[in-house]
Protein backbone atom coordinates (compact mmCIF):
# COMPACT_ATOMS: atom_id res chain seq x y z
CA UNK A 1 0.00 0.00 0.00
CA UNK A 2 1.30 3.40 -0.97
CA UNK A 3 -0.04 6.86 -0.24
CA UNK A 4 1.68 8.49 -3.22
CA UNK A 5 3.01 5.59 -5.33
CA UNK A 6 4.54 7.56 -8.19
CA UNK A 7 6.71 9.56 -5.81
CA UNK A 8 7.42 6.83 -3.27
CA UNK A 9 8.60 4.45 -6.00
CA UNK A 10 10.25 7.06 -8.25
CA UNK A 11 13.44 5.65 -9.72
CA UNK A 12 16.49 6.78 -7.84
CA UNK A 13 18.05 8.73 -10.70
CA UNK A 14 14.92 10.84 -11.12
CA UNK A 15 14.80 11.33 -7.35
CA UNK A 16 18.37 12.64 -7.33
CA UNK A 17 17.61 14.95 -10.30
CA UNK A 18 14.61 16.29 -8.42
CA UNK A 19 16.71 16.88 -5.29
CA UNK A 20 19.36 18.62 -7.34
CA UNK A 21 16.86 21.04 -8.87
CA UNK A 22 15.12 21.68 -5.56
CA UNK A 23 18.43 22.26 -3.77
CA UNK A 24 19.49 24.89 -6.30
CA UNK A 25 16.12 26.58 -5.94
CA UNK A 26 16.44 26.45 -2.15
CA UNK A 27 19.78 28.27 -2.22
CA UNK A 28 18.26 31.09 -4.28
CA UNK A 29 15.17 31.17 -2.09
CA UNK A 30 17.18 31.34 1.13
CA UNK A 31 19.47 34.03 -0.25
CA UNK A 32 16.53 36.08 -1.47
CA UNK A 33 14.10 35.75 1.43
CA UNK A 34 16.02 34.80 4.56
CA UNK A 35 18.17 37.61 5.95
CA UNK A 36 19.87 35.00 8.12
CA UNK A 37 21.03 32.86 5.20
CA UNK A 38 21.92 35.84 3.03
CA UNK A 39 24.26 36.96 5.80
CA UNK A 40 25.66 33.46 6.22
CA UNK A 41 26.25 33.00 2.47
CA UNK A 42 27.96 36.37 2.24
CA UNK A 43 30.24 35.50 5.14
CA UNK A 44 31.57 32.47 3.28
CA UNK A 45 31.49 34.15 -0.13
CA UNK A 46 28.85 31.90 -1.62
CA UNK A 47 27.08 33.26 -4.69
CA UNK A 48 23.85 31.38 -5.51
CA UNK A 49 24.63 31.68 -9.23
CA UNK A 50 27.83 29.69 -8.75
CA UNK A 51 26.19 26.94 -6.72
CA UNK A 52 26.14 23.62 -8.57
CA UNK A 53 23.52 21.66 -6.66
CA UNK A 54 24.18 18.37 -4.91
CA UNK A 55 27.87 18.20 -5.74
CA UNK A 56 28.36 21.52 -3.93
CA UNK A 57 26.24 20.53 -0.94
CA UNK A 58 29.30 20.28 1.31
CA UNK A 59 30.06 23.97 0.60
CA UNK A 60 26.87 25.08 2.30
CA UNK A 61 27.12 26.14 5.94
CA UNK A 62 25.58 24.06 8.72
CA UNK A 63 22.62 25.41 10.68
CA UNK A 64 22.38 24.57 14.37
CA UNK A 65 20.02 24.91 17.28
CA UNK A 66 22.12 27.87 18.40
CA UNK A 67 21.24 29.74 15.21
CA UNK A 68 17.56 29.27 15.97
CA UNK A 69 18.00 30.43 19.56
CA UNK A 70 20.04 33.48 18.61
CA UNK A 71 17.44 34.49 16.07
CA UNK A 72 14.50 33.85 18.36
CA UNK A 73 11.69 34.30 17.58
CA UNK A 74 11.38 35.23 13.89
CA UNK A 75 14.91 35.97 12.71
CA UNK A 76 15.17 32.88 10.51
CA UNK A 77 11.72 33.06 8.93
CA UNK A 78 11.69 33.52 5.16
CA UNK A 79 8.06 34.65 4.84
CA UNK A 80 6.12 37.56 6.32
CA UNK A 81 4.18 36.63 9.47
CA UNK A 82 0.92 37.07 7.56
CA UNK A 83 1.72 33.85 5.70
CA UNK A 84 2.30 31.84 8.86
CA UNK A 85 -0.68 29.65 9.70
CA UNK A 86 0.70 27.94 12.78
CA UNK A 87 3.49 28.09 15.35
CA UNK A 88 5.01 25.32 17.38
CA UNK A 89 7.71 25.71 20.00
CA UNK A 90 10.19 23.45 21.71
CA UNK A 91 10.05 23.22 25.46
CA UNK A 92 13.51 24.63 25.94
CA UNK A 93 14.58 21.84 28.29
CA UNK A 94 18.07 21.99 26.84
CA UNK A 95 18.28 25.78 26.63
CA UNK A 96 16.27 28.80 25.48
CA UNK A 97 13.04 27.83 23.72
CA UNK A 98 12.92 27.81 19.94
CA UNK A 99 9.91 28.65 17.83
CA UNK A 100 9.02 27.28 14.41
CA UNK A 101 6.40 28.55 11.94
CA UNK A 102 4.52 26.95 9.06
CA UNK A 103 2.87 28.26 5.92
CA UNK A 104 -0.23 26.52 4.62
CA UNK A 105 1.97 24.62 2.18
CA UNK A 106 4.42 23.63 4.97
CA UNK A 107 1.54 21.99 6.83
CA UNK A 108 0.46 20.22 3.63
CA UNK A 109 3.96 18.82 3.06
CA UNK A 110 4.15 17.70 6.68
CA UNK A 111 0.81 15.93 6.46
CA UNK A 112 1.80 14.37 3.11
CA UNK A 113 5.05 12.99 4.57
CA UNK A 114 3.38 11.48 7.60
CA UNK A 115 0.50 10.05 5.53
CA UNK A 116 3.05 8.24 3.38
CA UNK A 117 4.65 6.85 6.54
CA UNK A 118 1.39 5.81 8.20
CA UNK A 119 0.30 4.05 5.02
CA UNK A 120 3.68 2.34 4.75
CA UNK A 121 3.24 0.71 8.14
CA UNK A 122 -0.29 -0.35 7.38
CA UNK A 123 -2.57 2.30 8.86
CA UNK A 124 -5.73 2.62 6.73
CA UNK A 125 -8.95 4.61 6.76
CA UNK A 126 -10.50 1.73 8.71
CA UNK A 127 -8.27 2.38 11.74
CA UNK A 128 -9.11 4.14 14.97
CA UNK A 129 -6.03 6.02 16.05
CA UNK A 130 -5.51 7.17 19.62
CA UNK A 131 -3.04 10.02 19.73
CA UNK A 132 -1.37 10.05 23.13
CA UNK A 133 1.36 12.48 22.20
CA UNK A 134 0.94 15.89 23.82
CA UNK A 135 -1.24 18.37 21.93
CA UNK A 136 -0.17 21.98 21.96
CA UNK A 137 3.16 23.59 21.27
CA UNK A 138 4.78 20.15 20.94
CA UNK A 139 4.44 18.93 17.35
CA UNK A 140 3.63 15.30 18.21
CA UNK A 141 -0.08 15.56 18.94
CA UNK A 142 -1.23 17.93 16.20
CA UNK A 143 1.21 16.45 13.68
CA UNK A 144 -0.33 13.02 13.94
CA UNK A 145 -3.80 14.49 14.26
CA UNK A 146 -3.83 16.16 10.87
CA UNK A 147 -2.16 13.25 9.09
CA UNK A 148 -4.53 10.66 10.53
CA UNK A 149 -7.51 12.82 9.57
CA UNK A 150 -6.20 13.29 6.04
CA UNK A 151 -5.76 9.53 5.81
CA UNK A 152 -9.44 9.17 6.60
CA UNK A 153 -8.91 7.11 9.76
CA UNK A 154 -10.67 8.09 13.00
CA UNK A 155 -8.78 10.20 15.51
CA UNK A 156 -9.07 9.96 19.27
CA UNK A 157 -7.26 13.13 20.35
CA UNK A 158 -6.41 11.82 23.82
CA UNK A 159 -3.18 13.84 24.23
CA UNK A 160 -0.64 12.69 26.82
CA UNK A 161 -1.44 11.85 30.42
CA UNK A 162 -4.45 10.62 32.38
CA UNK A 163 -3.36 7.06 31.84
CA UNK A 164 -6.40 5.25 33.23
CA UNK A 165 -8.61 7.28 30.94
CA UNK A 166 -6.36 6.35 28.00
CA UNK A 167 -6.94 2.68 28.71
CA UNK A 168 -10.69 3.12 29.10
CA UNK A 169 -10.81 4.99 25.79
CA UNK A 170 -8.71 2.30 24.15
CA UNK A 171 -11.14 -0.35 25.33
CA UNK A 172 -14.42 1.47 24.82
CA UNK A 173 -13.68 3.13 21.47
CA UNK A 174 -11.93 0.08 19.95
CA UNK A 175 -8.62 1.83 19.34
CA UNK A 176 -6.56 -0.08 16.78
CA UNK A 177 -3.47 2.16 16.59
CA UNK A 178 -1.77 4.14 19.35
CA UNK A 179 0.79 6.93 18.94
CA UNK A 180 2.95 7.91 21.92
CA UNK A 181 6.47 7.66 23.31
CA UNK A 182 7.72 4.09 23.81
CA UNK A 183 8.28 4.71 27.52
CA UNK A 184 4.68 5.87 27.90
CA UNK A 185 3.46 2.72 26.14
CA UNK A 186 5.34 0.59 28.67
CA UNK A 187 3.83 2.60 31.49
CA UNK A 188 0.35 2.27 29.98
CA UNK A 189 0.72 -1.50 29.85
CA UNK A 190 1.56 -1.52 33.58
CA UNK A 191 -1.44 0.61 34.43
CA UNK A 192 -3.65 -1.57 32.23
CA UNK A 193 -2.56 -4.60 34.17
CA UNK A 194 -3.32 -2.86 37.48
CA UNK A 195 -6.78 -2.12 36.10
CA UNK A 196 -7.19 -5.78 35.19
CA UNK A 197 -7.11 -5.02 31.44
CA UNK A 198 -5.06 -7.24 29.14
CA UNK A 199 -4.14 -5.18 26.09
CA UNK A 200 -4.23 -8.41 24.06
CA UNK A 201 -7.98 -8.53 24.66
CA UNK A 202 -8.46 -5.06 23.15
CA UNK A 203 -8.56 -4.20 19.46
CA UNK A 204 -5.17 -2.49 19.63
CA UNK A 205 -2.92 -3.92 16.91
CA UNK A 206 -0.22 -1.36 16.30
CA UNK A 207 1.76 1.42 17.94
CA UNK A 208 3.79 4.20 16.38
CA UNK A 209 6.41 5.23 18.89
CA UNK A 210 8.97 7.99 18.88
CA UNK A 211 10.06 11.40 20.26
CA UNK A 212 12.86 9.66 22.21
CA UNK A 213 15.56 7.17 21.20
CA UNK A 214 14.60 3.56 21.91
CA UNK A 215 16.11 0.18 21.23
CA UNK A 216 15.20 -3.03 19.42
CA UNK A 217 15.03 -4.75 22.82
CA UNK A 218 12.44 -2.23 23.99
CA UNK A 219 10.48 -2.93 20.81
CA UNK A 220 10.49 -6.63 21.67
CA UNK A 221 9.39 -5.94 25.23
CA UNK A 222 6.50 -3.75 24.13
CA UNK A 223 5.43 -6.37 21.63
CA UNK A 224 5.70 -9.22 24.17
CA UNK A 225 3.74 -7.35 26.79
CA UNK A 226 0.96 -6.04 24.58
CA UNK A 227 0.80 -8.29 21.53
CA UNK A 228 0.87 -5.25 19.21
CA UNK A 229 3.32 -4.43 16.42
CA UNK A 230 5.59 -1.49 17.26
CA UNK A 231 6.87 0.96 14.64
CA UNK A 232 9.41 3.74 14.96
CA UNK A 233 8.67 7.33 13.92
CA UNK A 234 11.15 10.16 13.47
CA UNK A 235 10.93 13.89 13.18
CA UNK A 236 11.85 17.10 14.94
CA UNK A 237 9.95 20.35 15.29
CA UNK A 238 12.58 22.20 13.26
CA UNK A 239 12.05 19.86 10.31
CA UNK A 240 8.29 19.98 10.80
CA UNK A 241 7.33 17.45 13.43
CA UNK A 242 6.77 13.71 13.26
CA UNK A 243 7.45 13.08 9.56
CA UNK A 244 8.99 9.71 8.84
CA UNK A 245 8.22 6.16 9.94
CA UNK A 246 9.36 2.63 9.32
CA UNK A 247 7.51 0.68 6.65
CA UNK A 248 6.25 -2.86 7.25
CA UNK A 249 9.75 -4.17 6.47
CA UNK A 250 11.00 -2.41 9.63
CA UNK A 251 14.41 -2.00 8.08
CA UNK A 252 14.94 1.67 8.78
CA UNK A 253 12.89 4.84 8.54
CA UNK A 254 12.17 6.17 5.05
CA UNK A 255 13.15 9.81 4.62
CA UNK A 256 11.06 11.35 1.84
CA UNK A 257 13.80 12.57 -0.44
CA UNK A 258 11.60 14.86 -2.55
CA UNK A 259 11.15 17.05 0.54
CA UNK A 260 14.20 16.34 2.70
CA UNK A 261 17.84 15.80 1.79
CA UNK A 262 19.90 13.88 4.31
CA UNK A 263 23.60 13.46 5.07
CA UNK A 264 25.49 11.78 7.88
CA UNK A 265 28.44 13.77 9.22
CA UNK A 266 31.12 13.33 11.82
CA UNK A 267 29.73 15.29 14.80
CA UNK A 268 33.20 16.57 15.72
CA UNK A 269 34.65 17.57 12.34
CA UNK A 270 31.51 18.01 10.22
CA UNK A 271 33.07 15.79 7.57
CA UNK A 272 30.53 13.90 5.45
CA UNK A 273 30.52 10.17 6.17
CA UNK A 274 29.65 7.42 3.76
CA UNK A 275 26.74 5.04 3.85
CA UNK A 276 26.65 2.72 6.84
CA UNK A 277 28.95 4.91 8.94
CA UNK A 278 27.56 6.17 12.22
CA UNK A 279 27.38 9.91 12.69
CA UNK A 280 25.10 12.89 13.13
CA UNK A 281 22.07 13.20 10.90
CA UNK A 282 22.09 16.46 8.92
CA UNK A 283 18.97 17.45 7.01
CA UNK A 284 18.29 20.09 4.36
CA UNK A 285 14.64 20.98 3.83
CA UNK A 286 13.75 21.08 0.14
CA UNK A 287 10.15 22.27 0.37
CA UNK A 288 9.81 24.35 3.52
CA UNK A 289 8.74 27.96 2.99
CA UNK A 290 8.43 29.56 6.41
CA UNK A 291 11.60 28.23 7.95
CA UNK A 292 13.92 26.72 5.34
CA UNK A 293 16.87 24.96 6.93
CA UNK A 294 20.15 24.25 5.21
CA UNK A 295 22.25 21.40 6.57
CA UNK A 296 20.39 21.33 9.88
CA UNK A 297 22.36 19.55 12.61
CA UNK A 298 19.73 17.31 14.20
CA UNK A 299 22.01 16.13 17.01
CA UNK A 300 20.71 12.59 16.39
CA UNK A 301 23.23 9.82 15.87
CA UNK A 302 22.35 7.19 13.26
CA UNK A 303 23.51 5.80 9.92
CA UNK A 304 21.84 5.64 6.53
CA UNK A 305 21.20 3.17 3.75
CA UNK A 306 19.96 4.15 0.32
CA UNK A 307 19.47 0.88 -1.55
CA UNK A 308 15.90 0.18 -2.57
CA UNK A 309 13.77 -1.22 0.26
CA UNK A 310 11.94 -4.54 -0.09
CA UNK A 311 8.69 -2.57 0.25
CA UNK A 312 9.37 -1.03 -3.17
CA UNK A 313 10.12 2.47 -1.91
CA UNK A 314 13.24 4.08 -3.31
CA UNK A 315 13.75 6.79 -0.68
CA UNK A 316 16.77 6.45 1.61
CA UNK A 317 16.43 5.10 5.14
CA UNK A 318 17.98 6.05 8.43
CA UNK A 319 18.47 3.28 10.98
CA UNK A 320 17.57 3.47 14.65
CA UNK A 321 18.54 6.67 16.42
CA UNK A 322 21.42 5.51 18.62
CA UNK A 323 21.44 8.59 20.77
CA UNK A 324 21.81 12.33 20.69
CA UNK A 325 25.04 14.26 20.47
CA UNK A 326 23.81 16.33 23.42
CA UNK A 327 22.77 13.46 25.70
CA UNK A 328 25.98 11.64 25.19
CA UNK A 329 27.45 11.04 28.63
CA UNK A 330 31.18 11.28 29.09
CA UNK A 331 32.23 9.12 32.03
CA UNK A 332 35.92 8.95 32.78
CA UNK A 333 36.64 9.97 29.22
CA UNK A 334 34.46 7.29 27.63
CA UNK A 335 31.49 8.30 25.49
CA UNK A 336 28.29 6.54 26.46
CA UNK A 337 24.79 6.91 25.05
CA UNK A 338 21.81 6.09 27.27
CA UNK A 339 20.47 3.96 24.40
CA UNK A 340 23.53 1.70 24.68
CA UNK A 341 22.84 1.21 28.37
CA UNK A 342 19.21 0.46 27.58
CA UNK A 343 20.34 -2.05 24.98
CA UNK A 344 22.30 -3.94 27.66
CA UNK A 345 19.62 -3.78 30.35
CA UNK A 346 16.85 -4.99 28.09
CA UNK A 347 18.80 -8.13 27.26
CA UNK A 348 18.48 -9.29 30.84
CA UNK A 349 15.10 -10.94 31.38
CA UNK A 350 15.18 -10.49 35.16
CA UNK A 351 15.15 -6.70 34.73
CA UNK A 352 12.19 -4.43 34.11
CA UNK A 353 11.95 -1.61 31.55
CA UNK A 354 12.56 1.40 33.74
CA UNK A 355 15.98 2.72 34.65
CA UNK A 356 17.81 5.87 35.71
CA UNK A 357 21.44 6.76 35.07
CA UNK A 358 22.99 8.71 37.93
CA UNK A 359 26.32 10.45 37.56
CA UNK A 360 28.36 11.50 40.56
CA UNK A 361 31.80 12.94 41.00
CA UNK A 362 33.65 11.42 43.91
CA UNK A 363 35.90 13.58 46.14
CA UNK A 364 38.95 12.18 44.35
CA UNK A 365 37.60 13.66 41.09
CA UNK A 366 36.63 10.38 39.49
CA UNK A 367 33.23 10.06 37.90
CA UNK A 368 30.93 7.35 39.07
CA UNK A 369 27.98 6.04 37.12
CA UNK A 370 25.18 4.29 38.96
CA UNK A 371 22.34 2.65 37.12
CA UNK A 372 19.16 2.06 39.04
CA UNK A 373 16.98 -0.45 37.31
CA UNK A 374 13.74 -2.06 38.34
CA UNK A 375 13.56 -5.77 38.90
CA UNK A 376 11.10 -7.53 36.62
CA UNK A 377 8.05 -8.65 38.55
CA UNK A 378 8.54 -12.03 36.87
CA UNK A 379 12.03 -12.62 38.26
CA UNK A 380 12.38 -15.47 40.73
CA UNK A 381 14.25 -14.15 43.72
CA UNK A 382 14.59 -16.15 46.92
CA UNK A 383 18.10 -15.42 48.19
CA UNK A 384 19.98 -12.18 48.67
CA UNK A 385 22.75 -13.63 46.53
CA UNK A 386 20.26 -13.87 43.65
CA UNK A 387 20.14 -10.07 43.60
CA UNK A 388 23.85 -9.58 44.22
CA UNK A 389 24.72 -12.00 41.44
CA UNK A 390 22.25 -10.33 39.09
CA UNK A 391 23.77 -6.91 39.85
CA UNK A 392 27.24 -8.27 39.21
CA UNK A 393 26.16 -9.94 35.98
CA UNK A 394 24.67 -6.69 34.65
CA UNK A 395 27.77 -4.77 35.71
CA UNK A 396 29.91 -7.19 33.74
CA UNK A 397 27.69 -6.89 30.67
CA UNK A 398 27.91 -3.10 30.85
CA UNK A 399 31.67 -3.25 31.22
CA UNK A 400 31.95 -5.56 28.25
CA UNK A 401 29.61 -3.56 26.04
CA UNK A 402 30.40 0.05 27.04
CA UNK A 403 33.90 -0.34 28.34
CA UNK A 404 33.01 1.67 31.41
CA UNK A 405 32.42 0.60 34.97
CA UNK A 406 28.96 1.26 36.33
CA UNK A 407 27.40 0.33 39.63
CA UNK A 408 24.05 -1.39 39.26
CA UNK A 409 21.35 -1.03 41.88
CA UNK A 410 18.25 -3.12 41.56
CA UNK A 411 15.07 -1.50 42.87
CA UNK A 412 11.47 -2.60 43.33
CA UNK A 413 9.22 -2.69 40.28
CA UNK A 414 7.08 0.41 39.92
CA UNK A 415 9.26 2.69 42.03
CA UNK A 416 11.21 4.71 39.45
CA UNK A 417 9.60 7.77 37.92
CA UNK A 418 7.32 7.25 34.90
CA UNK A 419 7.07 9.71 32.03
CA UNK A 420 4.10 10.66 29.90
CA UNK A 421 6.21 12.44 27.31
CA UNK A 422 9.92 12.15 26.66
CA UNK A 423 11.64 10.12 29.35
CA UNK A 424 14.38 11.85 31.35
CA UNK A 425 16.71 9.10 32.40
CA UNK A 426 19.89 10.93 33.31
CA UNK A 427 20.54 12.52 36.68
CA UNK A 428 23.87 14.34 36.52
CA UNK A 429 24.95 15.28 40.04
CA UNK A 430 28.51 16.12 39.04
CA UNK A 431 29.61 19.58 40.04
CA UNK A 432 32.01 20.81 37.43
CA UNK B 1 6.87 -29.63 52.30
CA UNK B 2 5.69 -26.06 52.58
CA UNK B 3 5.47 -23.22 50.11
CA UNK B 4 7.32 -20.15 51.21
CA UNK B 5 6.79 -16.70 49.72
CA UNK B 6 9.86 -14.54 49.03
CA UNK B 7 9.52 -10.84 48.27
CA UNK B 8 12.30 -8.55 47.05
CA UNK B 9 12.20 -5.16 48.82
CA UNK B 10 14.47 -2.17 48.88
CA UNK B 11 15.78 -1.32 52.33
CA UNK B 12 13.79 1.91 52.74
CA UNK B 13 11.33 3.28 55.31
CA UNK B 14 7.79 2.11 54.68
CA UNK B 15 8.62 -0.91 52.51
CA UNK B 16 7.77 -3.52 55.11
CA UNK B 17 4.55 -1.65 55.81
CA UNK B 18 3.66 -1.81 52.10
CA UNK B 19 4.09 -5.56 52.02
CA UNK B 20 2.27 -6.27 55.25
CA UNK B 21 -0.55 -3.90 54.27
CA UNK B 22 -1.24 -6.02 51.20
CA UNK B 23 -1.37 -9.13 53.39
CA UNK B 24 -3.60 -7.43 55.95
CA UNK B 25 -6.06 -6.16 53.33
CA UNK B 26 -6.34 -9.66 51.90
CA UNK B 27 -6.89 -11.30 55.27
CA UNK B 28 -3.64 -13.23 55.12
CA UNK B 29 -2.17 -14.40 58.40
CA UNK B 30 1.58 -14.86 58.85
CA UNK B 31 2.83 -18.14 60.24
CA UNK B 32 6.55 -17.59 60.00
CA UNK B 33 8.49 -14.56 58.89
CA UNK B 34 12.09 -13.46 58.42
CA UNK B 35 14.08 -10.88 56.50
CA UNK B 36 17.45 -11.59 54.94
CA UNK B 37 19.05 -8.19 54.60
CA UNK B 38 21.92 -7.24 52.33
CA UNK B 39 22.66 -3.53 52.52
CA UNK B 40 20.42 -1.69 50.07
CA UNK B 41 17.79 -4.37 49.90
CA UNK B 42 16.38 -7.41 51.63
CA UNK B 43 14.39 -10.52 50.89
CA UNK B 44 11.32 -11.05 52.99
CA UNK B 45 10.53 -14.73 53.44
CA UNK B 46 7.32 -15.95 54.97
CA UNK B 47 4.98 -18.85 55.40
CA UNK B 48 1.34 -17.81 55.48
CA UNK B 49 -2.06 -19.42 55.91
CA UNK B 50 -3.33 -18.53 52.42
CA UNK B 51 -0.36 -18.90 50.14
CA UNK B 52 -2.04 -18.54 46.74
CA UNK B 53 -4.03 -15.46 47.75
CA UNK B 54 -0.96 -13.83 49.27
CA UNK B 55 1.12 -14.61 46.17
CA UNK B 56 -1.32 -13.12 43.70
CA UNK B 57 -2.14 -10.12 45.91
CA UNK B 58 1.54 -9.24 46.26
CA UNK B 59 2.14 -9.71 42.53
CA UNK B 60 -0.71 -7.49 41.53
CA UNK B 61 0.57 -4.89 44.00
CA UNK B 62 3.68 -4.84 41.79
CA UNK B 63 6.12 -6.79 43.96
CA UNK B 64 8.56 -9.34 42.65
CA UNK B 65 7.44 -12.50 44.41
CA UNK B 66 8.76 -16.05 44.29
CA UNK B 67 7.33 -19.28 45.65
CA UNK B 68 9.93 -21.66 47.05
CA UNK B 69 9.51 -25.12 48.47
CA UNK B 70 10.95 -25.45 51.96
CA UNK B 71 10.82 -28.02 54.70
CA UNK B 72 9.35 -27.56 58.16
CA UNK B 73 10.68 -29.55 61.05
CA UNK B 74 9.28 -29.66 64.54
CA UNK B 75 11.92 -29.17 67.19
CA UNK B 76 11.54 -30.94 70.51
CA UNK B 77 11.50 -28.69 73.55
CA UNK B 78 14.65 -30.20 75.08
CA UNK B 79 18.42 -29.78 74.77
CA UNK B 80 19.82 -31.07 71.46
CA UNK B 81 16.55 -30.62 69.54
CA UNK B 82 18.08 -28.64 66.69
CA UNK B 83 21.36 -30.52 66.91
CA UNK B 84 19.74 -33.81 65.91
CA UNK B 85 18.22 -32.28 62.82
CA UNK B 86 21.37 -30.45 61.79
CA UNK B 87 23.45 -33.57 62.33
CA UNK B 88 21.11 -35.75 60.29
CA UNK B 89 21.38 -33.38 57.36
CA UNK B 90 25.11 -32.83 57.79
CA UNK B 91 25.78 -36.56 57.85
CA UNK B 92 23.81 -36.95 54.64
CA UNK B 93 25.97 -34.23 53.00
CA UNK B 94 23.07 -31.82 52.67
CA UNK B 95 23.74 -28.11 53.04
CA UNK B 96 21.26 -25.80 54.74
CA UNK B 97 20.99 -22.62 52.69
CA UNK B 98 18.95 -20.73 55.24
CA UNK B 99 16.85 -21.44 58.27
CA UNK B 100 14.45 -19.61 60.56
CA UNK B 101 12.33 -20.62 63.47
CA UNK B 102 8.97 -19.77 64.96
CA UNK B 103 6.72 -20.85 67.77
CA UNK B 104 3.09 -21.89 67.51
CA UNK B 105 0.33 -23.33 69.64
CA UNK B 106 2.01 -21.92 72.76
CA UNK B 107 4.52 -24.69 73.41
CA UNK B 108 5.57 -25.97 70.02
CA UNK B 109 8.43 -24.72 67.87
CA UNK B 110 9.04 -25.22 64.19
CA UNK B 111 12.01 -24.44 62.03
CA UNK B 112 11.74 -23.69 58.35
CA UNK B 113 14.75 -24.71 56.33
CA UNK B 114 15.87 -24.55 52.74
CA UNK B 115 18.23 -27.47 52.05
CA UNK B 116 20.49 -27.68 49.02
CA UNK B 117 18.79 -30.92 48.01
CA UNK B 118 15.12 -30.78 48.85
CA UNK B 119 14.12 -34.37 48.03
CA UNK B 120 17.08 -35.92 49.78
CA UNK B 121 16.61 -33.77 52.89
CA UNK B 122 12.94 -34.65 52.94
CA UNK B 123 13.77 -38.37 52.86
CA UNK B 124 16.38 -38.05 55.62
CA UNK B 125 14.11 -36.06 57.92
CA UNK B 126 11.12 -38.24 57.22
CA UNK B 127 13.10 -41.36 58.08
CA UNK B 128 14.05 -39.79 61.40
CA UNK B 129 10.45 -38.77 62.01
CA UNK B 130 11.30 -35.04 62.26
CA UNK B 131 9.30 -33.77 59.33
CA UNK B 132 6.31 -31.59 60.13
CA UNK B 133 3.31 -32.69 58.09
CA UNK B 134 0.38 -30.73 59.48
CA UNK B 135 -1.28 -27.99 57.47
CA UNK B 136 -1.44 -24.29 58.26
CA UNK B 137 -4.35 -23.42 56.03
Amino acid sequence: MYWNPSVERMNQKDLVDLQNRKLKALVFYAYEYSPFYRRKFKEIGLNPWDFNGLKDLHKLPFTSKRDLRENYPFGMFAVPLSQIVRFHASSGTTGKPTVVGYTKNDIDVWVECLCRGLTSCGVTSEDIVQIAYGYGLFTGGLGFHYAVERLGASVIPASAGNTRRQIELMKDLHTTVICCTPSYMLYMSEVAREMGVDIRDTKLRMGIFGAEPWSEETRRRIEDKTGITAYDVYGTSELGGPLFTECVERNGIHIWADHYLIEIVDPETGEVLSEGEKGELVVTTLSKEALPLIRWRTGDITYMESDKCACGRTHPRIMRILGRTDDMIIVRGVNVFPSQIEHVLMQVPELGEHYVIILDRKPDGLDEMTIQVELSDRAKIDRTTDILELERRVEELLKEYLNVRAKVEIVNPGTLQRFEGKAKRIVDRRKI
Amino acid sequence: MLKQISVFVENRPGKLAEVTEVLYKNGVNLRAFTIAEAGDFGIIRMVVDKTDEAYSALRSAGFTVALTEVLAVEVKDEPGGLYQIAKALGDAGINIEYVYAFAFERERALIILKPSDLEKAKAVLEAKGFLFKEKFE
